[in-house]
């Protein structure tokens, strides 16, 4: 029997920075929000972190799909900001929306595709009939040193995929990783902010594992780009998707219903499934939707996903990714550093 | 250290989900949850409810000076809230400087609600927000 998407919610937090301010603020060139096509990015507000947003976009997955949350039979929140060292998220999660305590739960970590990788461990549970409904979530507050080039894209926000067989909304037709050992981007317990290796996270790191990933899965189906109507891939800059979708073939027209970094900047382990789920607010019925992942360290997880009439459905459940964009709320430097704790008082 | 987490996971269901009580005889509802209902007394029977969270603001204020734990949130509004089913409740409206006004709907949101410093455990719960429709579902 096939899985796939039952319900999914995305929660983007309402404040916003523009690229243009931060480089005010360092003395970079006016420019850079052009060179990375990022042109603002979300900011969480004082009182959210990565469990918030959670629980916020699995409540909009909840509410959308019309969901009894009892049904749940795992929780996986894949995240590079979970508030605690020790005590998972799916936990506070799990009791913030209802759910019976009989369901599995553990927090995942793979940069920014932790969240792609909670969805293929909550396939695996559903497709060999362990579980009911597993809820697989992305979630980050992500972290960029004052004055790094990270600062002027690591945002905030998640989103939240029910994955079941019955009543899908989307059915996943299969799936492909690849993963090597590449340190291009890391964090060392304890400290504040990630290091990266400039130009090093490129081509030996994004290129190679996305393309991998997705060539990959496109020869185990015996599928093209042309199959497909629409495109997602990481989006970590507004640069990186779009160079990418042209190696493999894509074009501009695909990728663009799921390409939100420009608006919100990149929100790491819920980049790529936010992305999927702005493309699934406008897809129809039938459409064909291929998604890739990345996360330094590095993979890629490439999904191909077939909309099913389920979708017409649920599609007014619960706030849109664009309805989230719209709701924005703008901050200067000073503002930004306080939401972000940048200030050591 | 010492820590508050036993009081605080007691009141992880009103905190969480705004968990109250409802009595079927006078059909009134009761938050934080009562073990007796004033107006049926033995005659009451409790159950267990989760309100929607959905209310409108009945007064509200701006804190400016807050104690310690809340002082980086300043400037932030505190509002009564009157829940759809009808118990007042006090609660922080979330981004909303200049926006609220006496009368607005609004909506439950999960927030940190404070923290035992660095180490300590993190207090999540209830806050308010004006409320967010679905666009599509106003077409």
């Amino acid at each position: 029997m096939v899985s796939g998407i039952v319900s999914y919610g995305v929660y983007i937090p309402r404040f916003r920075i523009r690229v243009d301010e931060i480089a005010r603020v360092w003395g970079d060139g006016a420019d850079i929000s052009e060179s990375l096509r990022v042109f603002e990015k979300s900011v969480p507000d004082l009182d959210e972190d990565a469990v918030t947003i959670a629980v916020e976009a699995a409540r909009n997955a909840l509410a959308r799909g019309n969901v009894d949350a009892r049904r749940i039979g795992a929780i996986y929140v894949g995240s590079e900001s979970h508030p605690y060292a020790v005590k998972p998220t799916g936990t506070i999660v799990g009791q913030a929306v209802c759910s019976s305590a009989s369901y599995t739960a553990a927090d995942f970590e793979f940069a920014c595709k932790a969240g792609t990788a909670a969805v293929q461990a909550c396939l695996g549970l559903v497709g060999s009939n362990n579980i009911d409904l597993g809820l697989a979530i992305g979630s980050d507050v992500s972290q960029g040193a004052p004055g790094d080039m990270l600062e002027y894209t690591a945002a905030a926000g998640g989103a939240a995929y029910l994955i079941g067989r019955d009543n899908l909304a989307a059915e996943v037709e299969s799936f492909y990783s690849f993963t090597t050992d590449t340190p291009d981007f890391w964090r060392r317990e304890g400290m504040p902010y990630p290091e990266h290796g400039g130009r090093f996270t490129g081509e030996p790191a994004y290129f190679k594992h996305v393309s991998s990933a997705a060539r990959g899965l496109m020869e185990r189906m015996g599928t093209k780009p042309q199959d497909y109507d629409y495109a997602v891939f990481h989006q970590p800059n507004g640069k990186f998707p779009v160079r990418v979708a042209k190696l493999l073939g894509f074009s501009k027209k695909q990728i663009e219903p799921g390409l939100v970094v420009p608006m919100i900047g990149n929100t790491y382990s819920g980049s790529c499934l936010i992305g999927l789920a702005a493309t699934l607010d406008i897809a129809k019925p039938g459409d064909r939707i291929f998604v890739t992942s990345f996360g330094s360290g590095a993979g890629s997880d490439a999904f191909s996903i077939r909309v099913t009439d389920g979708i017409e459905a649920i599609r007014c459940g619960a706030p849109s990714v664009r309805d989230y964009i719209g709701n924005a709320q703008y901050l200067d430097y000073a503002m930004y550093a306080k939401h972000k704790g940048k200030l050591r008082i | 250290m010492t820590t508050q987490a036993p009081r605080f996971w007691r009141s992880i269901p009103q905190r969480y989900n705004l968990k109250g009580t409802h009595c079927t005889s006078c059909n009134e509802y009761f938050f934080p949850p009562r073990n007796l209902c004033p107006n049926c007394r033995r005659g009451a029977h409790l159950e267990e409810y989760a309100f929607k969270g959905t209310g409108t603001i009945i007064t509200y204020t701006t804190i400016y000076n807050a104690t310690e734990d809340f002082e980086r949130l300043t400037p932030y509004n505190l509002a009564i809230i009157q829940l759809d089913e009808g118990p007042r409740v006090t609660g922080q409206i979330v981004s909303s400087l200049g926006e609220i006004k006496i009368g607005m709907r609004v909506r439950p949101v999960f927030r940190i609600l404070g923290k035992e410093g660095d180490r300590g455990i993190i207090y999540y719960g209830t806050k308010f927000a004006p409320i967010l429709e679905p666009s599509c579902a106003k077409e």
